[in-house]
């Protein structure tokens, strides 16, 4: 293998004037968190999603400015090619003629059919088994052609197999893996043969990934490395390092770091930093049920013990009015964030377009709470009949968020609301353990704060979050979405009317309507920063595209190396 | 044999016998408290001893500093340790902040006296608990020898287990609990040092037991056996001084231990919430700046290591006063 290697790049070194595959030698990229495992139905992480991108390739993917470019599809399918069926009960996708895997086999429909039956079987425990919600069934009309049948009309129809996260598997080569066995199938998951433009040839969990160039990739000229190195390991700030000042890795993903830390490292000129901005969103959420430890079990941040103040819209205006966004977005961000108001900044026709909360405002804060009614006391915390605005503002363990934590206490001291910090490690906090108390979703706190994003343009599938139905509760293992609590008859009312609607004009109507609600108008969630992915690469890596919607890997395909 | 020779003999007898009394003919005073001057208590001693260890005493010196610094300096110096003024970020030593300010315009020296107070605290009072833990295991499983293998399977068990998990599993398990019953500052800085105590007796334990076992053979402690001395008399009157050196040294040491692990508890967020300022803490906060701000990072290194220094010095001076062989030399 590693001998054709070397004979296909002397080759090619021999005629520097045509760029072809496998003529840039070998691609280094630096994630500081490890792959555990290549197989996206597995585990969502970008971590582990990213490398596996440039292996496995879905139908489609999310272009940079939110619309859709195949990939293993011939075209998207639309209401005029016949790809949606008119009423909206299926997709019809047509496939590339004469795809090949790696391994040379051909690729047809049967595999995306059963990359969907592997993902819904219901023993397995899918990762993205909501991409996939309302498939009633998956026809093989002809090797090329494939058809998802909805079991009713579904609203946005585009879902599964768009994105780095519904990659198509080889069914020969995941036959076996069906069901309660898929987790097991150690194999299969870190090594899947794919149609992409590598092909892994050394996997070590938790540390380094190898590939070499997919000698069937269906463009011959790419990729242009004939090796790629995906290793992981170490903190954003050595990451940094290494590419902006040794220059050892070609490549850096998650460069979270405060700004004045990196522009004296991008000054060298080795490298720089690329942000792409897609639908992430850095937000403060405010707990709606009680989440007092005096509470018992059982009780304790649920539905049956409403808050006692955050329950008030004029203690959460006021929260949303005394944070001065703008500040944040400077210190803590620099030029990977942007202020924001929206949990829905992209695409924009979604963004209900309310930039009021972008001006700090302490004394018209302070005003609205005089008039509610809750007054200072001698220590300078305003109470309302015994109850104390004291709350508890929990995050993960990351500078640059102790620092938001530091400011946004500062903030809330000034209009009279006292502050209890907390931190909690990342594993614990989005780990989802029904059995650990620090879990975003049992929300044991009054305020959480963390980025969430979503994956295809359509916010109704992120919006379908905060339904009554998704609270998490003892009940359903705090599995929900819903972290918040909150529940309100008229917002589940127009998520069915998302739901049903097909005009693309209505639907962004009735989510900027519940956006709202839920941000300017009823500030159950506090906007603060619209976040971009910050990259570094190397100066010589030339093809790298921003995209806010797909993993930082996914145009790998296009990237060179310039002399 | 005549009279005559029996009268030399036994003359002879009782000038042989009498002849040292001879030397010492004085007869004691008759009041013998007075005889010696004045006198002189163990401890003086040791204390005459530690005042000619010149490092020591300069080490005691700068730790009584360390200590004035965070106990009083707040009183002096009021500035909340908390205050974020953005305006004043990144200042560098200005009359208004001697020490200048972080990233957030909080005051460093208010923020390095508040952390001394932690840090020191949290330090001292783990050390104790692990060498409380530590000497108790050790002189027990080298004194009694039937519980010797037990304690030192434990010692061992200890050893293998992973820090780190455990310390987590204790903070999901006992932080709610210990900050509602002792408030949230309070009941964190329980739980840590109980978690440090608990787990870094393990070195002292094994030290002691060494010593302990090789000074049971020795011929003082024969000779104390023989007279009947009871196991606890032995331990506390004749075991426990002569392994206080090793003691010594393992809590020196163990109280630079404690403020590292403090800090690094802070850091993966299991430690005292953020707007607790720690040593540990602050260096950690810092080590992104390091190479804009150099100086948030080396004070409070500086101080770290100076407290760990200063205690190393302190221990050692101790250890050579209060060892008989070396006193008075």
């Amino acid at each position: 293998m590693k001998r054709s290697v070397i004979s296909v790049l002397a080759l090619f070194a021999a005629s520097p004037a045509i760029a072809g595959r496998g003529t840039d030698g070998e691609l280094r990229i630096l994630y500081w968190q490890a792959a555990t495992v290549l197989n996206p139905y597995l585990s969502t992480g970008a971590k582990d999603t990213d490398p596996a991108s440039m292996v496995i390739e879905p139908l489609a993917v999310v272009a940079p400015d939110g619309s859709f470019q195949p990939r293993l599809a011939a075209e998207i399918p639309t209401l005029e090619n016949g790809g949606i069926a008119a009423d909206y009960s299926s997709v019809t996708w047509r496939l590339k003629p004469d795809l090949k895997w790696s391994d040379g086999t051909p690729f047809t429909a049967e595999d995306v059919a059963f990359t969907a039956q592997y993902c819904m079987d219901p023993e397995f425990g899918c990762a993205v088994l909501q991409e996939f919600e309302g498939i009633a069934s998956v026809d093989v009309l002809d090797p090329t052609t494939v058809r998802l049948n909805f079991s009713e009309p579904k609203y946005p129809p585009l879902q599964a197999f768009i994105g780095g996260r519904t990659p198509v598997l080889q069914k020969a080569q995941f036959a076996s893996c069906l069901g309660a066995a898929g987790a097991s199938c150690t194999e299969q998951n870190f090594g899947p043969i794919g149609t992409g433009p590598f092909v892994v040839t050394a996997f070590q969990p938790g540390d380094v990934v190898q590939f070499t160039a997919n000698p069937h990739y269906r463009d011959p000229n790419k990729p242009a490395f004939a090796t790629a190195t995906v290793k992981g390991g170490g903190d954003a700030m050595a990451a940094a390092r290494t590419v902006l000042e040794t220059g050892e890795f070609d490549f850096a993903w998650n460069m979270q770091l405060a700004p004045e830390i990196v522009a004296p490292m991008e000054a060298q000129g080795k490298g720089v930093l690329v942000a792409s901005f897609g639908p992430m969103v850095e937000r403060i959420e405010l707990n709606q049920t009680d989440p007092s430890p005096t509470l018992p079990e059982g009780q304790r941040s649920t539905m049956a013990r409403p808050h006692p103040f955050l329950a008030d819209p004029a203690v959460r205006k006021a929260l949303s009015m005394a944070i001065d966004r703008q500040l944040i977005a400077e210190l803590a961000y620099g030029p990977s964030g942007m202020a924001t108001c929206t949990i829905v900044p992209m695409p924009t026709a979604y963004d209900p377009g309310n930039n009021d909360c972008l001006q700090q405002d302490i004394a018209g804060a302070n005003a609205l709470l005089d008039d509610a009614g809750w007054t200072k006391g001698a220590d300078g915390i305003r109470t309302k009949d015994g109850v104390e605005l004291r709350l508890l503002f929990q995050t993960t363990v990351n500078a640059v968020r102790q620092d938001e934590q530091s400011l946004v206490k500062q903030w809330w001291s000034e209009i009279g609301v006292a502050t209890d910090l907390k931190t909690i490690d990342n594993a614990a906090f989005f780990g989802g353990d029904a059995g650990s108390p620090d879990t975003r979703q049992k929300f044991y706190a009054d305020a959480q704060m963390f980025t969430d994003a979503f994956y295809i343009p359509d916010p109704a599938s992120f919006l379908n979050k905060f339904v009554c139905d998704r609270i998490p509760t003892a009940e359903n293992q705090w599995q929900g979405q819903n972290s918040i609590r909150f529940c309100d008859p008229a917002y589940d009312e127009n998520m069915a009317l998302l739901h049903q609607t097909a005009e693309a004009s209505k639907r962004q109507e009735i989510a900027k309507e519940m956006t709202a609600t839920l941000t300017a108008d009823g500030n159950f969630v506090l906007p603060l920063i619209h976040r971009g992915m910050v990259s570094a690469h190397a100066n010589s890596l030339t093809g790298i595209l921003a995209n806010g919607w797909e993993g930082q890997l996914w145009n790998v395909a296009d990237w060179s190396r310039a002399e | 044999m005549t009279e005559r020779q029996e009268q030399l003999n036994t003359q002879e007898l009782i000038d042989e016998t009498a002849a040292p009394a001879a030397v010492i003919s004085d007869l004691p005073p008759d009041n013998p408290q007075v005889a010696g001057g004045e006198t002189r208590s163990q401890w003086r001693d040791v204390w005459r001893q530690f005042r000619s260890h010149r490092g020591a005493m300069v080490a005691l010196v700068l730790f009584i500093g360390v200590i004035l610094f965070v106990a009083i300096g707040p009183y002096l110096w009021t500035i909340d340790p908390t205050y974020v003024d953005i305006r004043a970020r990144n200042s560098g030593f200005t009359a208004a902040h001697p020490l200048g300010t972080d990233q957030l315009g909080r005051d460093m020296l208010a923020r390095l006296m508040a952390g001394g107070r932690v840090s020191i605290a949290v330090g001292l009072t783990a050390m104790i608990i692990a060498i409380f833990i530590g000497s108790l295991i050790g002189v027990t499983s080298g004194y009694f020898r039937r519980l010797d293998a037990p304690l030192m399977r434990l010692t061992e068990l200890f050893l293998a287990l992973p820090l780190l998990p455990l310390l987590l599993l204790m903070v999901t398990l006992f932080r709610e609990p210990l900050s509602q019953n002792l408030g949230p500052a309070m009941g964190v800085f329980v739980l840590i040092v109980s978690a440090i105590g608990a787990t870094s007796w393990m070195q002292a334990a094994r030290i002691v037991r060494g010593d302990v076992l090789g000074l049971k053979e020795r011929e003082f402690i024969l000779a104390a056996k023989s007279i009947g001395t009871p196991s606890r008399r032995m331990i506390l009157r004749h075991i426990l001084p002569n392994v206080l050196s090793p003691i010594m040294v393992a809590a020196t040491l163990g109280i630079a231990t404690a403020i590292i692990t403090e800090s690094a508890l802070s850091f993966l967020g299991l430690g005292f919430p953020p707007d607790f300022p720690t040593w540990g803490r602050l260096l950690y906060d810092a080590v992104d700046q390091m190479a804009l701000y150099p100086s948030r990072v080396i004070l409070p290194g500086l101080l770290i290591s100076m407290t760990v220094l200063c205690v190393n010095y302190i221990g050692d001076g101790l250890r050579d006063a209060m060892d008989p062989r070396i006193r008075g030399r």
